[in-house]
């Protein structure tokens, strides 16, 4: 049985403003029965912006018909520019928290919210955007990145929790793996103070030594530092690292993603054969 | 709130007989079997006399049983030792509806470089015995096929299942955790080489198994330790939980008549009155031989968490094969071997019942259960747009 709040489990057994508006202004329709959850999302505007009346239909679990719920309740009141604001997050928190494996259910609401919001204003729902990476529930590249930066994932686990992907046959975890590492590796602007050339070198030097060369080493392979031109850091390959096929996933994925995570976010690697 | 228990094959109710039988060990009988003076070697006795009473249940000989922890040490065992004595072979045959403790075990045997061959099963939850004997090779160490499905009921012929291997000199296990106490075991002249018991699925205690072992058939231990179990299981008896399971064996071969004709009825009439009362209904499996006292039904464009979740307001307790149970994102293994649709197998409720339930209970749920289907569908965006606007007879299932 799933820990749920008894703001989730009231939300559930007694759901607020299950329905369809008559004559709605924004109208969303979210999920697929074989994806487990879906949400049809209808509201109602005064004419000047002021959502007045809003209703949901949700197939799914206690979760995603309590975050369905509870997403009426937020929007009712406000003006369509404030209600655009809600994040998934807040979703959650109105309910005092959902549990992780359940995030997606706030997801959901939050996508039918942006979705009929679009409606409301007349504009195209976007194409999704981007490749498709988990065939088994349709989520692409793009969606997954945003879920990665706006909840700071750091696991495939919670990846899956959040927006199902990779949740099915796995297939594609090595490919969410990569996302991850890439929006982690992402530049973080206000926390990082810019460094003096010589600075940086030293950082270099002592991220190799300190986190990258003990993992290639338990693979019985290293890296030399060689020079640093600009954000060029050229190294050399040694050991097994320098006849392994892998090497240059190596490089970019771990060594490349690791330099960018803790000495500066423009770093590229190349490495040097001679 | 009185709670109506209809997840029996999850685990049942200890029966007030076994507790009272089991008691004297928690207290005055802490004796070890194993030990040389007359206090411990009084339990001693008493383990053989629940050995005889396993043995009776299933029909075999009190040294063709062994006591384990539980139904998935059983399993494990069964697999482990088979591989363990025939180090040459490196496949292993079963299904694809097997409970976790064999097929979890079976993708972690994959990953050491065993093959694994799942055999399928049609739409009713039968399984492929064409593909099942095709399977068996020179190179197959052994066949575990379960006897009766835990999530649909659905009965497999083991027997001649079991009968394929033996011609081929292919050892057979079968994990019969859900059908003991349910249908008649009779084990005296089969080809079944193993089987697993669970003593929580008998209105035993939890923390006790059984695994029989085919008299001649060889056994590599699985837990290694002391001479316990004739040396075939290390480790000091659990000794109130052995005595709890072999009373739960006497009474479970004295209730197996009410099993098979009360509890069956009730069974019936849960699932027509359901039938009859809520549209969009089908039970899986429905077409098969199938336990007694289980049924697995799907309510079509609802989900079987949120249903589970109204249920439990009435203290009604049962299970479902929808993804959002479990934390997976897939709805149930055995379902989805089945081919039953995503729009009812997220929406399927096992019901499992036992001798401890009662008419009123039944007429409880008959009555309870349209009112949360609807208020659900009614909720639901698929119900209306689906089923009502192009008539709800129409649909195709």
């Amino acid at each position: 049985m799933w820990e749920y709040t008894d703001k989730v489990k009231e939300h559930f057994m007694n759901p607020r403003n299950v329905g369809e508006v008559e004559d709605a202004d924004g109208v969303a329709e979210v999920g697929s029965i074989s994806c487990g959850d879906a949400l049809k999302l209808t509201f109602k505007t005064d004419g000047e912006g002021k959502i007045v009346d809003a209703r949901f239909k949700t197939f799914g679990c206690a979760s995603a018909i309590a975050s369905s719920s509870a997403l009426t309740e937020m929007i009712k009141g406000k003006t369509v520019e404030e209600a655009e604001k809600i994040t998934n997050e807040e979703i959650s928190d109105y309910l005092g928290g959902l549990p992780k494996e359940k995030m997606h259910c706030s997801v959901l609401g939050q996508q039918a919210l942006t979705e009929a919001i679009a409606h409301y204003k007349g504009e195209a729902i976007e194409e999704k955007e981007g490749e498709v990476v988990c065939e088994c529930f349709g989520i692409t590249d793009m969606e997954i990145e945003t879920a990665v930066r706006e909840n700071n994932l750091s696991t495939i686990e919670d990846v899956t929790n959040y927006t199902k992907a990779g949740g099915g046959c796995e297939n594609c975890h090595d490919a969410i793996k990569d996302i991850i590492r890439k929006v982690s590796g992402e530049e973080k602007p206000t926390s990082r103070p810019p460094l003096s050339n010589m600075q940086k070198i030293k950082k270099i030097e002592e991220t190799i030594q300190n986190e990258i060369s003990p993992s290639l080493k338990q693979d019985g392979g290293n890296i030399e530092l060689v020079d640093v031109i600009g954000n060029r850091v050229l190294v050399k390959m040694q050991g097994s690292c320098a006849v392994c096929k892998a090497s240059q996933q190596t490089l970019k994925n771990f060594v490349e993603v690791k330099l960018k995570e803790m000495v500066w976010p423009d770093l590229v690697v190349e490495e040097v054969t001679a | 709130m009185k709670i109506i228990y209809l997840d029996n094959n999850a685990t049942t109710q200890v029966a007030p007989e076994v507790l009272e039988e089991m008691e004297p060990y928690f207290r005055e009988l802490y004796g070890n079997p194993s030990s040389a003076h007359t206090f411990g070697g009084q339990v001693g006795r008493k383990i053989r006399e629940a050995r005889e009473s396993a043995a009776e249940f299933l029909g075999v000989d009190p040294e063709e049983i062994l006591f384990t922890s539980c139904g998935s040490e059983s399993d494990n065992a069964a697999i482990q030792s088979a591989l363990e004595l025939n180090p040459d072979k490196r496949h292993i045959v079963t299904s694809r509806v097997e409970h976790p403790a064999i097929k979890s075990f079976c993708e972690y045997l994959a990953g050491k470089g065993y093959r694994v061959t799942e055999i399928p099963v049609d739409s009713e939850g039968n399984l492929d015995m064409g593909a099942y004997e095709e399977s068996l090779t020179s190179d197959t160490a052994i066949a575990s096929i379960m006897w009766g499905n835990n999530e649909t009921g659905v009965i497999f012929p083991v027997e001649e299942a079991a009968a394929l291997a033996k011609e081929r000199g292919i050892l057979f296990h079968s994990d019969g955790v859900q059908v003991a106490g349910k249908i008649p075991i009779k084990l005296k002249d089969s080809n079944i080489d193993m089987l697993s018991l669970s003593g929580h699925k008998l209105h035993g205690p939890k923390g006790v198994g059984i695994l029989y072992i085919k008299k001649g058939v060889p056994f590599s231990p699985f837990i290694i330790g002391g001479h316990q179990e004739m040396g075939r299981r290390g480790g000091t008896e659990n000794t109130a939980g052995v005595m709890g399971l072999g009373k739960a064996c006497q009474l479970a071969l004295a209730n197996m008549e009410d099993e098979n004709t009360r509890v069956k009825d009730l069974r019936d009439k849960l699932e027509r009155e359901i039938l009859n009362r809520v549209p969009k209904t089908q039970v899986n499996g429905g077409q098969s031989e199938r336990l007694p006292n289980t049924t697995n039904i799907s309510f079509g464009f609802i989900e079987g968490e949120s249903i589970l979740l109204q249920m439990d307001g009435y203290g009604i307790c049962a299970s479902s094969g929808s993804a959002c149970t479990s934390g997976s994102l897939q709805p149930s293994h055995v379902l989805r071997a089945m081919g039953v649709p995503f729009t009812m197998a997220h929406g399927s409720i096992r019901f499992s019942l036992s001798i401890y339930n009662t008419e009123e209970e039944i007429d409880f749920v008959v009555e309870t259960m349209p009112p949360i289907i609807e208020k659900l569908r009614n909720m639901s965006p698929f119900w209306e747009e689906k089923a009502k606007s192009c008539g709800a007879d129409k649909m195709p299932f």
